[in-house]
């Protein structure tokens, strides 16, 4: 950023600012002009790129311009009237944000007349503005009250009694900030923030002239369009927008840069603390996913790590049919680990295994799959991207031969046909999904594949699809052959690409096979439910239209044929030449904030960190050198081999971190069961969630914001996670981070792991994994995040990848034949059911559902079309039976055209809603990953909750009860 | 594990190769797929089937593969 060039030709200035100051607001967005400008402000030459204003330009020199409308994050306004300026030559006070610089400018900022215009104006500001500075909320973090320090306001002649704002009603609605009309001065910077930042368009300027003031929809912030992302009270220069927190506690003292651990997006945010207590999570304008942007969850869903139903004491039991015994440290350590010894001699190490989860950091789940691997002596070790993103490694690593997206975030913004199937980034990545709604305002083309009226389709201001796709769940495969069959006939494959870049045996064997009449959009349309022409015309949109990116999520993976479906998408993008560049590329959206560095540190059954096959000698040889033990060359058991194996009482022991099987996988009767047939099931989580009500040990693990390590977020960017306060898992002094917890339990089973802190672990990986081997957390406090790959050759990372050739040599085209799932509608279960996620809930619920984000979706409902809805007779707001072939749940419809007729949707955050009781155990025929988009089921009206809710009830009522706890405690606070 | 859901397992895996021109190179494919990902005990079980029960419920070059190409 550094975009200057400053010489002082006058005089030798105290201070001069040379570089890029990170923590400094400019007033206004950089200019990224090649092309230099040499202007003078007050007596400084200074060199600057064209286009960058001139208040921009004398902040950069160190010449700070009174300013109150401005701010770098959005485009000037220049409403405010301090920031203007005297340019010789020329007539009038320009403002000096909307003015940009021009060669030989002479610029003066402080003149004797300008100082009496800005003091006039903020006499004005102030003569409508509450004088409670000592007792307001902002107080000594307020631009408005540093403005009126700066123009020297000493009086206000018009006195205060004349017409006012100061009795304005305080906006109370949204439950993490206040709004309070009397103390705005209607600089628009919130109105602007959400349009420009987010992109909702929630709030206006009502009225004019004094009448003038900021509407959000027709009653309150609540009720309104606002999602409650905090990019207007981030934006706001006074106390009008603020946290409520800070008026409850007063303004922070000090600040710590960590990362989100809600989703894949892996935004940097400042936790601004006051001692051990967070303040307020501010988001980082440094931060490369987010630059300064939120949403609701990182924002403000912090509450969780503090709520009264964290467990903070190990706990162990005989049975689950027992009440827990709060233990110490050590007995519940020692009793885990002479259970693991026992099951070991008795059943064997291959009766054992772990689950990791992306909510872990690296460096938790490598000492995981250390663990599982070195000293429980087995391959037996997943991770929840199993359910998830299984696929996209799989896919990836096949055709372009790693198991990553190719591209930046950032890179959305050189596109010129941006893609999305089976993905809905403005609830599951709202941050990026701002970020791509301002490359399609300014005009990139839009072709969306989703059975459901995702929000981009037509439902987001200023924003249209130019295609939406509406295929039936299920018929991804069909749809992708459909495509490039138009790509392959039509003569639209980019063959220099292909030739120079790809195998081109395999291109011609995939080439023929789309070319086959059968994969036609016209034979197709009846499977898919489209119109062909559509089909066509997208299709050549993709081809043709420039730099054209794909952008996916569980809508491709999480089917029987979710794996085909990512090689398929590999495929379209290389034939289409829309890799190694910025702009296109092949991007997963993950769902949550560690998918992708779950998948990198081995904790998969057939592979070490680094994506590496245990069977490869090499690899085994490394790390059995490493690690001092043994280890098996023989794939191990994934998650559903697992849980199928306990169920026949051949799986005994499990180690689970963070996850929570028993409400995020399908089946949840069939999960229940193994977990019951189990005799040690270890539960390491901040709650007693669905999966500890059938443990046997819980160990209280610790939240993000009490350990240090890193989250890898969709674009392979590692990002620290910084321990801002103590965990609290330990009533006898400081708490463990989660890796400590089990290096103890590895200790007890007789291994000792060697590590003094986080670092050290990170370390291990960087020695042992040669797309890591230049990370380390020194690196990381340096560059502030790292995408891998990091080693020698990009000793910064890598933000594009596959730039000169792919990284397995040449792409590989796979044939991908769509076969259709064996999970099919008929008379008895006519409808098809496919899940998803919503904005302010996240995955299992276990953070979001303990914040106040319960303001927004306090429950699950079904979407139902109007059509399907009067056939059954059933009304806006009923209860209705779900009914699959694997079970029954009750749950609030919702009438709505955004799902099609013969469709129903629903999500997945609330454990009674049960909605994984009917998903089925059809799974991807690569990697198991189970088809949750995909259940055939009726539906039906009902008076009573369903007999697994029922069940569900009374069982966890009791699990709450044997740990002490009962329901009244699930409140939030 | 149950036989059937190994046999449904091993068929989705022979129907991603089903389209493929080679037919030799498809059962290598599966059987490629199967060594790769399927733990010993899986793998044991399902060639134990296919030598005990003829691979009945198998497709053709699912049961091919298994009898020819799968380490155990």
């Amino acid at each position: 950023m550094d975009d200057i060039k400053y010489s002082s030709t006058h005089h030798q200035h105290e201070r001069s600012r040379t570089n890029y100051d990170d923590q400094l607001d400019y007033g206004t967005p950089s200019s990224s002009s090649d092309k230099q400008v040499t202007l003078i402000i007050d007596d400084r030459e200074i060199t600057v790129p064209e286009g960058t204003s001139i208040m921009r330009a004398s902040i950069m020199a160190g010449i700070n311009v009174p300013k109150l409308c401005a701010t770098d994050s959005l485009e000037p306004f220049g409403s405010c009237r301090l920031c203007l300026v005297e340019i010789e030559g020329r007539r009038g006070y320009p403002a000096s944000c909307t003015t940009p610089v021009a060669a030989g400018l002479k610029v003066h900022t402080q003149t004797p007349k300008l100082a009496d215009i800005r003091r006039g104006t903020m006499e004005l500001y102030i003569s409508d503005h509450p004088l409670d500075c000592l007792t307001c909320a902002t107080n000594g973090d307020c631009e408005l009250q540093d403005m009126a320090g700066a123009v020297g306001l000493r009086e206000v002649r018009y006195g205060y009694e004349g017409e006012n704002h100061l009795k304005a009603e305080k906006d109370q609605s949204n439950p993490y900030f206040s709004f309070d009309p009397s103390k705005c001065i209607v600089c628009s910077r919130c109105v602007r923030a959400c349009e420009e930042t987010q992109g909702t368009f929630a709030l206006t300027i009502s009225g004019r002239g004094f009448e003038s003031k900021v509407a959000s929809g027709i009653n309150n912030f609540l009720d309104s369009e606002c999602v409650s992302c905090g990019a207007c009270v981030q934006a706001c220069p006074t106390a009008t927008l603020i946290e409520k927190t800070v008026i409850d506690h007063g303004v922070p003292e000090h600040s710590v840069t960590t990362t989100c651990a809600y989703c894949g997006v892996g935004c940097s945010f400042d936790a601004q603390m006051k001692g051990e207590e967070v303040i307020r999570m501010v988001p980082n304008k440094n931060g490369g996913a987010n630059h300064g942007h939120s949403c609701v969850k990182g924002r403000f869903a912090w509450g969780y790590a503090t709520h009264q139903d964290r467990i903070t004491t190990p706990m162990i039991r005989k049975s689950i049919h027992d009440e827990w015994r709060i233990v110490s440290w050590s007995e519940a350590i020692e009793y885990a680990a002479s259970e693991i010894k026992r099951i070991s001699a008795k059943y064997g190490k291959d009766a054992m295994g772990g689950i990791t989860s992306s909510r872990c950091t690296n460096e938790e789940v490598y000492v995981t799959q250390k663990l599982v691997r070195a000293v429980f002596g087995t391959n037996n070790v997943d991770t929840c991207a199993r359910v998830c993103h299984s696929p996209t490694g799989y896919g990836l690593k096949q055709t372009i031969g790693e198991s990553a997206g190719t591209q930046t975030f950032d890179s959305v913004m050189k596109s010129d046909v941006i893609m999305i199937i089976g993905a809905n980034p403005t609830d599951g990545h709202p941050v990026f999904a701002s970020q791509m709604k301002r490359r399609l305002r300014e005009g990139a083309k839009l072709i969306i594949a989703d059975p459901r009226a995702i929000d981009l389709v037509e439902n987001s201001p200023h924003i249209r699809a130019d295609y939406h796709l509406n295929l039936r769940p299920g018929t991804n495969v069909a749809l992708i052959s459909a495509l490039a069959h138009v790509v392959v006939t039509e003569g639209l494959v980019k063959e220099d690409f292909v030739k120079e870049r790809c195998e081109w045996d395999s291109f011609v064997l995939w080439r023929d096979f789309v070319a086959k009449p059968e994969n036609s959009p016209e034979a197709l349309a009846d499977e898919l439910g489209v119109n062909p022409t559509l089909i066509r015309e997208a299709a050549r949109l993709f081809a043709t239209g420039g730099n054209a990116a794909i952008y996916y999520g569980l809508g491709v993976t999480e089917h029987s044929q979710g794996s085909t479906m990512v090689m398929g998408i590999a495929n379209l993008a290389m034939a289409t030449g829309n890799v190694g560049r910025e702009g296109v590329g092949i991007n997963p959206l993950r769902g949550q904030n560690n998918v992708q560095g779950s998948c990198d540190m081995g904790s998969m059954p057939h592979e070490y960190p680094g994506y590496r096959h245990v069977s490869d000698p090499a690899a085994k040889a490394l790390f059995e050198a490493a690690w001092g033990r043994p280890l098996s060359d023989e794939p191990g058991l994934r998650i559903p081999n697992m849980l199928d194996l306990a169920g026949e009482g051949r799986f005994k022991a499990l180690y689970c971190v963070g996850e929570d099987i028993a409400q995020s996988d399908p089946n949840t009767q069939h999960v229940t069961h193994a977990l019951e047939s189990m005799e040690c099931v270890i539960v390491q989580d901040l709650f007693l969630n669905e999966t500890a009500m059938f443990a046997h040990v819980f160990f209280p693990g610790a939240s993000f914001l009490e350990k240090s390590g890193t989250f890898t977020n969709a674009e392979r960017r590692i990002s620290p996670v910084r321990r801002v306060m103590t965990p609290k898992n330990n009533v006898d002094g400081p708490g463990y981070e989660d890796w400590e917890i089990t290096a103890m339990l590895s200790e007890a089973l007789g291994y000792e792991m060697h590590y003094q802190h986080s670092s050290d672990i990170m370390d291990e990986i960087a020695a042992l994994t040669p797309t890591f081997k230049g990370v380390s957390f020194k690196k990381l406090d340096e560059l502030g995040s790292i995408q891998w790959p990091c080693n020698d050759e990009y000793p910064t990372g890598t933000p594009t990848m596959h730039i000169d050739g792919f990284v397995r040599g040449k792409g590989k085209f796979f044939i991908t034949q769509y076969v259709p799932t064996t999970e099919k509608v008929n008379a008895k279960y006519p409808l098809i059911l496919t899940t998803g996620r919503i904005l302010s809930q996240y995955n299992v619920g276990a953070q979001t559902r303990r914040t106040k984000n319960v303001a927004w979706h306090h429950e699950d409902i079904v979407e139902i079309h109007p059509h399907d809805a009067q056939e059954r007779g059933i009304k806006d707001g009923d209860w209705i039976g779900v009914m699959s072939r694997a079970g029954e749940t009750v749950l609030r419809a919702k009438l709505t055209e955004r799902v099609q007729p013969g469709i129903i949707y629903t999500t997945f955050h609330h454990p009674q809603s049960g909605a994984n009781v009917i998903t089925t155990d059809n799974s991807d025929w690569a990697t198991n990953c189970p088809e949750f988009k995909v259940t055939a089921v009726q539906v039906a009206r009902v008076n009573q909750l369903s007999d697994w809710q029922l069940h569900y009830k009374t069982f966890s009522e009791a699990q709450l009860a044997f740990a002490g706890r009962d329901l009244e405690a699930a409140k939030i606070d | 594990m149950d036989n059937k859901r190994l046999i449904s397992m091993a068929n989705q895996i022979g129907d991603f190769y089903e389209s493929y021109p080679d037919q030799n190179q498809a059962q290598q494919g599966i059987a490629e797929h199967i060594n790769r990902f399927w733990a010993l005990a899986m793998r044991q079980q399902i060639a134990q089937y296919v030598k005990e029960q003829a691979g009945l419920g198998l497709h053709i070059p699912v049961q091919q593969a298994i009898a020819k190409y799968l380490k155990i």
